[in-house]
């Protein structure tokens, strides 16, 4: 017997004509509102946040899948995919790395301006994967600092977009004085930077 | 008369006599092996001779047999007769001590990136090459990876449990 067809009938009713983020927590009253300079700015950047994909093999499929109409990371406020390191926040490594592309991933990183994230999407990105082998870099944290972990084979589109809501999460919530103290810095100087 | 295997082994031995050895056909293709000194004597032999015509290298790569003592690399030369569709493949063996081969890009331009990609994965150097240096692995790298001693894994993790992976 074959299995029955199901379409998606459910007809939700549509809120609001245009959707809006919620306001962050703060006082108001007539005529004002006040809260964190903290939390506006972070509302301000992990609703626009621009992604650099760095797409090397089937993972990048999977990413093009994501921009797709169907799974539309347009809806996370990443409409606009920037090919150029230096306008863009997200540097997305999705594939493997082999050893000879890991310092081109860490000049692609370097042209960044902070604040940067980066997320590793796929097994060969966050550990090398299944290519234990003596050419391929054994995960990008070795040249550069990574901020989520995309796990899969490659990860399906509905996993690369929690991997980008997680970094909504944190770009949301980070610090404003973050990218200057010195945990960072420290960070930064054990990948050999500046 | 159409050239065949048989035609080739009898011109090479004419040519080279006892030299030669080890004549085999395996899949069909004509293989031999020569001493590494006269490569470039058979290549060139085989390139100019009028009737045999292997004029096109198809492929140049290397082996390790660490087992066999003072033999261990081998340079495995394929060529091919366009005119006749025929192919011929022959090995020189060489010392791992020794690595010195002579360079076919004189004869077959074909053989640059070939030869860097021997000398990059086995060592073997190829003397008189124009520029000889790794072609694909980082050029850091100091070891050559295809020989039998070094383990295919990458040997810089530090978060593999073998058990795990049943080594």
């Amino acid at each position: 017997m074959s299995r029955p067809v199901s379409y998606n009938l459910i007809n939700k009713p549509l809120e609001a004509d245009i959707s809006i983020v919620n306001m962050p927590d703060g006082h108001q009253g007539e005529g004002f509102f006040a809260t964190t300079l903290n939390s506006v700015i972070g509302l301000a950047r992990k609703n626009s946040i621009w992604p650099l994909p760095f797409a090397t093999s089937c993972c990048g499929i999977e990413f093009m899948a994501t921009m797709g109409s169907h799974y539309d990371l347009a809806r996370f406020g990443s409409e606009r995919v920037g090919f150029s390191p230096r306008q863009c926040d997200l540097l997305m490594v999705m594939g493997t790395i082999a050893k000879k592309m890991g310092p081109v991933v860490k000049q692609v990183y370097l042209q960044m301006a902070e604040p940067r994230w980066v997320m590793a999407v796929g097994a060969c990105a966050s550990s090398g994967g299944i290519f234990d082998t003596y050419s391929v870099l054994q995960g990008i944290d070795q040249v550069i600092p990574v901020d989520v972990y995309v796990p899969g084979c490659p990860p399906r589109p509905e996993a690369i977009i929690d991997g980008v809501m997680r970094i909504q999460d944190l770009v949301g919530k980070e610090s404003l004085r973050r990218r200057n103290g010195e945990q960072y810095k420290a960070l930064l100087e054990s990948y050999g930077i500046q | 008369m159409a050239l065949t295997n048989d035609i080739i082994k009898q011109r090479l031995i004419e040519k080279f006599g006892e030299q030669l050895s080890n004549f085999s056909e395996p899949y069909g293709i004509l293989t031999f092996e020569a001493p590494k000194e006269l490569n470039l004597k058979v290549l060139n032999f085989l390139y100019d001779d009028e009737e045999l015509k292997f004029r096109f290298m198809t492929d140049l790569t290397g082996v390790h047999y660490p087992s066999e003592a003072g033999r261990e690399l081998a340079v495995v030369y394929h060529l091919h007769n366009m005119v006749d569709n025929i192919r011929i493949r022959f090995k020189v063996f060489t010392d791992i001590n020794k690595l010195d081969v002579y360079t076919a890009t004189g004869l077959f331009s074909a053989a640059n990136w070939m030869e860097r990609e021997t000398y990059d994965f086995f060592g073997i150097k190829f003397v008189g090459h124009p520029n000889l240096k790794r072609i694909l692995n980082v050029e850091e790298m100091d070891y050559f990876p295809l020989r039998k001693e070094f383990p295919l894994e990458d040997q810089t993790r530090i978060d593999k449990d073998d058990e795990m992976f049943g080594r």
